[in-house]
């Protein structure tokens, strides 16, 4: 099991988070094209390597926050600046 | 063959003076405190402990150890025990398996004389057809399957679990082992050391070499005055992402089985090397045995294995064996050195025993052959961690070839070497280990630095700078000049895995499964490398080309037992539990909770709410307390319909869909104050709701104001439903006027209930009956229901449950989220269109129900069977007429004591929306009934008179 980084929390199971995924835009829901907001829906990039992705400590601190991730080999880098105390994603 | 008691052993592990007395197929046994079921068998003569899973061909002991094939016995109403690990027990019951009528005159042997049919993928060729046949053929070849009798009376035993953060684990104390734990303990580490075995010491545990016994008392010594916690008889069964490691512990003092879950910052994995078993003909008659069996079984446990023994050694520990064999006075007839080109070819003799080995044409008398014929390197683990071990045909085994920095080899698994060699190997892999934890535990708190500040730099992550161990030249030998015996726990031959790739399985991953060679207790730790060379020999390829099986997790079993263990799930009940216990309440698990379900007969329930008034725990409703000055604009957001002129004591019904326009929860919310909220959502709902309003508010509006506090559990909910519901609130309740114009249907008021300051009541109810939802807090809970009990005695008042609740619901025709809704059903689907809001700015899935406006989509109706008495399973599909064309289905389905008729809701396509229209469902039996679709969704008072009143 992946042992994710909490920034607040210090590292956890993954099974303790929920995944937030890919960080991804919200189109203005008053312009979208059907293509643009189903992209926000379902198309993601899915690199092989480092991607910036979204994680909720939904049993800890129920903090969203966003890290980088190499999906290959499942190193983290990056997390929120220490004085950074909202949560939010990337 | 005949084994016997050895006097005393310098390295015995047996205490003489505590004599076990056991029963063994029947018959009474003794033998000593440190002896295995096998090895206590064997020291009083017996030889033959199993039958073979196929031919039923009689077995003795192999390896004398955990992976011994021949060696799985029952233990009382314990299946599939290892009799070669299994440690002995006073009054122990232990009988064969897989033989009948008994162990020495076994009938189904007779398959051994048919053997030449039973070959592989015989079973799948045979039993084929005619397809009607198979039940029977079923039970019939049930009866020759292997293994113990499962007792389904046996009592429930306890089984735990532990979690660990230990930084380095070490699998495998042999000397490389203890070695790795005592130099990472020594440079600051926390580690824990696993050993297999019943003791600590590896091969040196049965070597009768000064130089070993010196070792390993050193090592122990040195064990036990350090820190490293050390685990016997535990097994590392697997290794998974980041040095996840599953443990699994069998001499808990109390648990029968403990599973452990560590997360190492390094992994050691060092478990030594098994014995190779050797492939020739009658290799698997009583009397052949490993080098490292007759070790075992002279310098453990003093049993002389034979009278007269052949020894067939390509190595130095079969040298050693022969030397152990004749210090205690077994005659050597023969020692066949492999390493000079010569073979043993055959062991021949009678069914039960050996008595004469065949090599280079001479026929040699014997009741004994040890063989030594090489070595498979466990590489499990490393495998687990993604490596792909190499084989070395000049060593005759696999390496590790590029495991990842955070798991490293050491002891057999990574080479050869003397005692001290090995030793020196284990510390540096032990003191490298240290240092890369020490990194790894930097890094991970460098990146959660907010949790704990980081100091200094990130340690350099330390280079593999170990002297490597060499690689002794070993011969390879696989298969002697005659065929035999590959997998000796499923009866795979060398012939059948040469038929199998004829056959065209000539890939190991095909082999395998076509044969079920490895498939079986020995898990391939005996027959893995044996079954690669015996398709690359049919191939003409080498065992590289061949390539290998991948060793997946568990590396040893574990009972199902352990893997349940002890459950850290938590169970919720409401504070008014008690009553509903001690009411004759049924419950029903939903989610975590437990909830009345009925309390005997649902339909009476319904009947009184109908007519008199009831009380039903809806504590799981979830119910956020919203805080701050932007909650409109939340609301706005998250519901589909329009919150910001909801005046203070007014609640308001919401529908939550997601992004993509799929119906999410439903529920109501109500203004308490100004900047007060008290949000429900369905009971199902509480959790990943409260996740979506997190969501919204930290990812994609942090700038508004607004607190969220989950208060699910801390307020007791309970419905009072029913016409003479205001009768019943009113006698308990304390400065609230409850008359229906000054607390109208949709309002909120704060009450005081039986004395309960603080209580949140509303007017609103899923039965659509006259009702009052209070929401006390929760330590007064049982007290304002036990209240409203006894104030309501004279009204009829009774408890209803989920089910009376869910009839009543389905009368009113109100869908539930997740039942009568799917992951596909758009908002519009729910018949309340109306409710959403597309002139708002925005919110959650407006473009894709603005969208979905347009189009025509599957609707949720009520439907009515035509025959009343008919009521369809939940999930009966709707057809057009005779086909099998599907055009929806029976969401939910009840017969209505109210209405003493069958009602259902369900989901249609567009074209059957319109009440009025004949449908036609197809029940589970295959029959077609007639239904209509109704105009209303409330098959009952649709025009809601009773619940406004």
């Amino acid at each position: 099991m992946l042992l994710v980084p909490c920034p607040n929390c210090g590292p956890r199971n993954s099974a303790d988070l929920r995944y937030g995924g890919e960080s991804h835009a919200r189109p203005d829901p008053a312009t979208a094209t059907p293509q643009q907001w189903r992209g926000y829906l379902y198309l993601r990039d899915n690199p092989a390597g480092w991607l910036r992705e979204n994680w909720y400590c939904r049993s800890g601190c129920r903090r969203w926050f966003a890290l980088e991730r190499n999906t290959a080999t499942n190193e983290f880098r990056n997390p929120p600046a220490p004085g950074d105390k909202r949560g939010g994603k990337a | 063959m005949t084994m016997s008691r050895l006097g005393a052993q310098p390295t015995e592990v047996i205490d003489r003076t505590a004599k076990l007395r056991f029963r063994w197929n029947g018959k009474r046994f003794d033998g000593f405190e440190g002896d295995t079921i096998a090895s206590a068998l064997a020291a009083a003569g017996e030889h033959v402990f199993s039958r073979s899973m196929k031919y039923h061909r009689p077995r003795g002991i192999l390896t004398a150890d955990y992976w011994d094939p021949n060696l799985l016995v029952q233990v009382g109403d314990d299946p599939n025990v290892r009799a070669g690990h299994r440690l002995l027990e006073a009054g122990m019951d232990v009988r064969p398996q897989n033989v009948w009528p008994s162990l020495h005159r076994d009938i189904k042997a007779a398959n051994g004389l048919f053997g030449r049919f039973l070959t592989a993928g015989f079973y799948y060729k045979t039993f084929m057809r005619p397809a009607w046949l198979w039940p029977t053929y079923e039970r019939v070849l049930a009866t020759f399957a292997p293994g113990g009798k499962i007792d389904l009376d046996t009592p429930h035993r306890y089984h735990d679990k532990r979690y660990m953060h230990p930084d380095v684990v070490v699998a495998g104390a042999g000397p490389a082992g203890i070695e790795a734990a005592l130099a990472a303990a020594a440079a600051g580490a926390r580690v824990l050391l696993v050993e297999h075995e019943h003791a600590v010491g590896g091969h040196l545990r049965y070597s009768s070499s000064d130089s070993a016994r010196a070792a390993l008392a050193e090592l122990r010594a040195a064990l036990d005055a350090s820190d490293v916690e050390v685990l016997t008889n535990s097994t590392v069964t697997g290794r998974y992402e980041d040095n996840w490691l599953g443990i699994v512990q069998r001499n808990h003092p109390i648990a029968v089985e403990r599973l452990i879950k560590a997360r190492a910052k390094v992994l050691v994995a060092a478990p030594g090397l098994i014995e190779r078993p050797y492939v020739f003909s009658g290799n698997d008659r009583p009397g052949v045995i490993t080098s490292g069996a007759a070790r075992r079984l002279i310098n453990l446990w003093g049993v002389k294995p034979g009278e007269r023994a052949v020894v067939f050694t390509a190595n130095s520990d079969g040298d050693a064996a022969a030397a152990d064999l004749d210090r205690v006075g077994v005659e050597i007839a023969a020692i066949i050195d492999g390493r000079d080109q010569k073979r043993v070819s055959s062991a021949e003799g009678s069914s039960r025993a050996l008595q004469a080995v065949v090599a280079g044409g001479n026929r040699i008398e014997a009741d004994l052959l040890v063989v030594a014929a090489g070595w498979t390197a466990p590489t499990s683990l490393l495998n687990m961690a993604g490596d792909r071990p190499v084989h070395d045909p000049a060593a005759a085994r696999f390496f590790p070839s590029d495991p990842p920095g955070n798991v490293l080899a050491t002891g057999g698994l990574a080479g050869d070497g003397r005692i001290d060699e090995l030793r020196a190997h284990g510390a540096a892999t032990g003191r490298l280990a240290a240092q890369r934890a020490a990194a790894v535990a930097h890094r991970l708190q460098a990146l959660t630095a907010r949790a704990r500040p980081v100091e200094g730099n990130e340690p350099a992550w330390a280079p593999d700078e170990r002297t490597p161990l060499g690689r002794d030249p070993h011969p390879e030998l696989y298969r002697s000049d005659t065929h035999g015996m590959v997998d000796l726990s499923e009866d795979v031959g060398s012939k059948d895995l040469v038929a199998a790739a004829r056959e065209g399985y000539d890939s190991v991953e095909l082999a395998k499964r076509y044969t079920t060679a490895t498939m079986g207790p020995s898990q391939g730790k005996l027959e893995t490398v044996n079954t690669v060379a015996a398709i690359a020999e049919a191939r003409g390829e080498t065992i590289a080309q061949v390539g290998t099986t991948v060793w997946r997790p568990p590396y040893a079993p574990l009972t199902l037992g352990a893997l349940a263990g002890r459950v850290f799930e938590p169970v919720r009940v409401s504070s008014i539990h008690p009553w509903h216990e001690a009411n004759g309440v049924s419950t029903i698990l939903a989610g975590q909770w437990i909830r009345p379900d009925h309390y005997g007969d649902p339909a009476a329930e319904v009947r009184n709410v109908r007519t008199n008034v009831g009380l039903i725990d809806v504590t799981p409703l979830g119910k956020l307390d919203l805080r701050g000055p932007d909650i409109p604009k939340l609301l706005n957001l998250l519901y589909t319909n329009k919150w910001s002129k909801l005046p203070v004591g007014k609640v308001r019904y919401g529908m939550m869909c997601a992004e993509d326009g799929v119906v999410l929860d439903d529920g109501v919310t109500g203004r308490l104050a100004e900047d007060h909220y008290l949000m429900t959502t369905t009971s199902s709902g509480a959790g990943s709701v409260w996740e979506w309003v997190e969501n919204w508010l930290q990812t994609e509006r942090p700038d508004w104001k607004v607190h969220v506090t989950p208060v699910t559990t801390a307020y007791v909910s309970i419905n009072v439903a029913g016409p003479k519901a205001r009768e019943l609130v009113g006698r308990v309740t304390e400065g609230v006027d409850l008359s229906p114009e000054a607390f109208p249907y949709m309002e909120v008021r704060l009450a005081t209930v039986a004395g309960v300051a603080g209580c949140f009541m509303w007017r609103i109810g899923f039965t659509g009956e006259l009702s009052f939802e209070i929401h006390a807090p929760s330590g007064h809970g049982l007290h304002v229901w036990e209240a409203l009990m006894d104030a309501g005695q004279d009204l009829g008042v009774g408890p209803f449950g989920l089910e009376g609740q869910r009839i009543m619901r389905l009368e009113k025709g109100h869908f539930i989220v997740g039942q009568d809704t799917d992951g596909l059903t758009l908002g519009p689907s729910t018949g309340l269109g109306p409710l959403i809001k597309l002139d708002k700015d925005d919110f959650a899935g407006k473009p894709e129900l603005a969208w979905a406006a347009d189009r025509s989509l599957p609707m949720i109706v009520a439907i009515q069977t035509d025959d009343p008495n008919v009521v369809p399973e939940e999930a009966a599909q709707i057809v057009r007429g005779n086909t099998n064309e599907i055009l929806g289905r029976i969401t939910s389905a009840r017969m209505s004591p109210t209405l003493g008729r069958s009602i259902c809701l369900g989901q249609v396509e567009p074209e059957l929306a319109a009440g009025g229209t004949k449908v036609t469902v197809l029940l589970a039996s295959g029959e077609r009934i007639s239904a209509t679709v109704m105009d209303h969704h409330a098959h009952f008072d649709p025009a809601g008179e009773r619940l406004r009143g």
